[in-house]
């Protein structure tokens, strides 16, 4: 049986044209991705702002279209499909957004949205009927009906909200939801009870979800499998326990070391950040690695060209670093650190970043 | 580099506080913001009292909507109609803020009180080179100053800050997040404030751009040894950041404690689920749960506001409420499971 959702070599490249030809920005570039169709999975997509996360979003929901590449869902390519494929497409791929502030509009009752879900959808053809599915979705996020539907958006919390955008999609009976960033601004308190239903949805329901978040916590807690964007290119993948505890790219290794750790005891690891927080080297399509200019165990060969995956431990465990090239580094050491200025070759012209001048401590 | 840049702490500024006696800069108490509904009035902040003391950062945590950036706008007199402080003293530097005018408010404002806004990125005007943000802030405090004298000064502000001097002439948008950040850190400590607020000075950016942004508000602090007030809701980074932890809930202050007690033993029922519920990256554990729902700030029940969701509610907790009280040395709690 086909994949559920497979992704090849997706390219998003935005800008450029005729006269803007210089002005391009690769936001993703030959992305691979594979949701198995069953068992349902929870697969991550983590990377920091700019990375290329919601592009993806966006692509898979088809919001913008791809650059080149292809979306395959259920065997047919998304492009390629007839509208009443289109129709089957968007009902079994919903999503979930970030901020359950602004999905809701606040001249109508939450109600509203359920309302609008049915009337799309023709799911049912009368109106105790179309109550009941409501009141089913409902009962799944732990709601009920006669508490919130009557009211209006700001009467609710933002965990209610984001739990009924939940509910809304699960109504849809999809395979997938999209969910982008959905605990982000939720309270802390209440964010374990979101996860919790992607959990059953999963489990219970056979619904995958693309989660997309940048807190590595959330996303080591429930996914399944990871995929680490680092400016539009995959930097490390594979299973999520695998790759948040032995992390293998110069990256994720710099993300996860600086994730604050809840205890006063407990300072953060890892070498001092040495960090042009900048727009950094997002340089045309086929030069280095996108990480050099942060990187503390740069190597020449790391311009020459972006590095492919290389396999570095078990569940598909992969990383895009030449660190684990057997042919270019025997043992991967820190005197293979090359001298800094050479990352001057990549610079582009409107580059404003520098290396953040480190001070030595007096 | 530390050695050029010449500032002096706060303390030697006034010359009567000394680092380690505990002076408190600032001293909150009893305060009260109401918001006026036309169904009653939203204790926004009820009834809070806390101190900051010389050359610490104080975290200010809790949920949204708990009351943590109404408490923040109060000390600057910056709470807007229909809300309005109905009482309690705000103490700065032993002089009262609350029956402060307009006019006295503009002096102490930034230079001796300075924010840094939620979003602060977002703060910056657009249309002015950096340079000419931090000039105007300068200016408008000391009168105007030779070209060379300013330059000088901002350039030393950005070596403190960890900004490259190349920035002094460009214009916002020609910054990353981060580096506008640690903009509007330089443009708070300018005028070297006895205190800083900081309002989620890290919301908006990811962990790496996080870490430096909170790695120079420490060096800051350690530098010119002034107090902050910073406020969020990540208990990572306070636990990384803070000195003394003060925990919110629905415009009460429940729990007053130095960052590696409360960490440890955490006392009040609400911090204790705080600290459970973050997410963690060292172990996988099965999520926990609470059902959250707060109790309508119009019409607060009788008694401990927390007793809605407390998973240790007494009798007790339903009539009388909890003072918030020194349990042990330096460890205040608003709860009557240790009277």
């Amino acid at each position: 049986m086909a994949p559920l959702l497979e992704i090849k070599n997706a390219t998003k490249i935005y800008g450029g044209g005729f006269f803007r030809a210089k002005h391009v920005t690769v936001a993703l570039q030959d992305f691979d991705l594979t949701i198995e169709d069953r068992p349902a999975t929870i697969t991550t997509i983590a990377g920091e702002s700019g990375s290329g996360k919601t592009t993806l979003a966006n692509l898979v929901l088809g919001f913008t279209k791809i650059t080149s590449g292809q979306i395959i869902y259920k065997g047919i390519d998304v492009g390629t499909m007839n509208k009443q494929q289109i129709m089957d497409y968007r009902r079994e791929v919903q999503a979930v957004f970030q901020d359950p502030y602004a999905v809701y509009n606040p001249f109508y009752r939450v109600k509203h949205i359920f309302d609008m879900v049915l009337k799309n959808f023709k799911l049912a053809s009368n109106k105790a009927e179309g109550r009941a599915l409501i009141e089913d979705a409902l009962n799944v996020v732990g709601m009920r009906g006669e508490e919130v539907l009557e009211k209006y958006p700001h009467q609710l919390s933002g965990g209610q909200r984001q739990r009924m955008m939940v509910a809304r999609a699960y109504m849809l009976k999809p395979r997938l939801i999209v969910a982008d960033e959905p605990v982000s601004m939720v309270d802390a308190s209440l964010r374990a009870m979101i996860l919790d239903i992607m959990l059953r949805l999963r489990d219970e329901h056979n619904i995958s979800f693309l989660y997309i978040t940048h807190d590595l916590s959330t996303a080591y807690q429930i996914g399944n499998q990871i995929y680490m964007l680092y400016q539009g290119a995959i930097a490390e993948a594979g299973g999520t326990t695998e790759v948040i505890e032995n992390p293998k790219h110069p990256y994720v290794q710099l993300l996860i070391d600086s994730i604050p750790v809840p205890d006063p005891q407990v300072k953060w690891g890892g070498e001092d950040v040495l960090t042009l927080d900048d727009e950094q080297a997002r340089v045309d399509v086929k030069s280095g690695c996108r990480f050099y200019g942060r990187c503390m165990h740069r190597m020449d060969v790391c311009l020459t060209k972006l590095p492919p995956l290389y396999e570095v431990g078990p569940t598909h465990h992969v990383a895009a670093c030449y660190l684990y090239d057997k042919q270019h580094v025997a043992s991967p050491s820190p005197d293979d650190v090359a001298p800094t200025p050479a990352h001057a070759q990549i610079r582009t012209d409107n580059q404003i970043g520098d290396l953040y001048e480190k001070e030595p401590k007096v | 580099m530390t050695a050029q840049v010449e500032y002096r702490t706060p303390a030697q500024k006034g010359g009567k506080m000394q680092h380690g006696n505990r002076e408190a800069v600032l001293d909150v108490r009893n305060l009260k913001v109401y918001y006026s509904t036309p169904t009653g009035d939203v204790r926004a902040v009820d009834d809070v009292s806390f101190k900051v003391y010389q050359g610490e950062i104080l975290g200010l945590v809790g949920e949204s909507g708990c009351g943590k950036t109404t408490t923040a706008m109060a000390i600057l007199r910056m709470v807007q109609p229909p809300g309005g402080i109905v009482g309690g003293q705000i103490l700065l530097d032993e002089t009262d803020l609350v029956p402060m005018n307009e006019r006295e408010l503009r002096n102490i404002r930034w230079s001796s009180l300075a924010l840094i806004p939620q979003g602060a990125m977002n703060s910056l005007n657009p249309i002015m080179r950096i340079s000419d943000q931090i000039r105007e802030a300068i200016e408008t405090h000391e009168g105007k100053q030779k070209e060379k004298k300013i330059r000088e000064r901002i350039l030393n502000l950005f070596t403190l800050v960890g900004l490259p001097s190349r920035i002094y002439d460009m214009y916002p948008h020609e910054l990353s997040g981060g580096m506008k950040q640690r903009v509007c850190i330089a443009m708070a400590i300018v005028l070297n404030p006895s205190l800083i607020i900081a309002d989620e000075p890290t919301s908006a950016l990811d962990v790496v751009v996080q870490r430096v942004v909170g790695q120079t508000l420490l060096d800051v602090k350690n530098r010119l040894g002034v107090s902050m007030i910073l406020i969020g809701h990540d208990m990572g980074l306070q636990a990384q950041l803070v000195d003394r932890l003060a925990v919110m809930y629905a415009g009460h202050m429940v729990e007053v404690s130095p960052v590696g007690t409360i960490f440890k033993e955490p006392l009040h029922p609400y911090t204790q689920l705080l600290i459970e519920s973050i997410p963690s990256i060292k172990e996988r554990k099965p999520l926990k749960l609470t059902e959250g729902i707060t109790h309508d700030l119009r019409n607060p029940p009788p008694g401990c506001i927390f007793q809605a969701r407390c998973p240790k509610v007494m009798d007790v907790c339903r009539s009388v409420k909890p003072p918030l009280e020194e349990i042990k040395p330096d460890h205040y709690v608003a709860c009557h499971l240790y009277d």
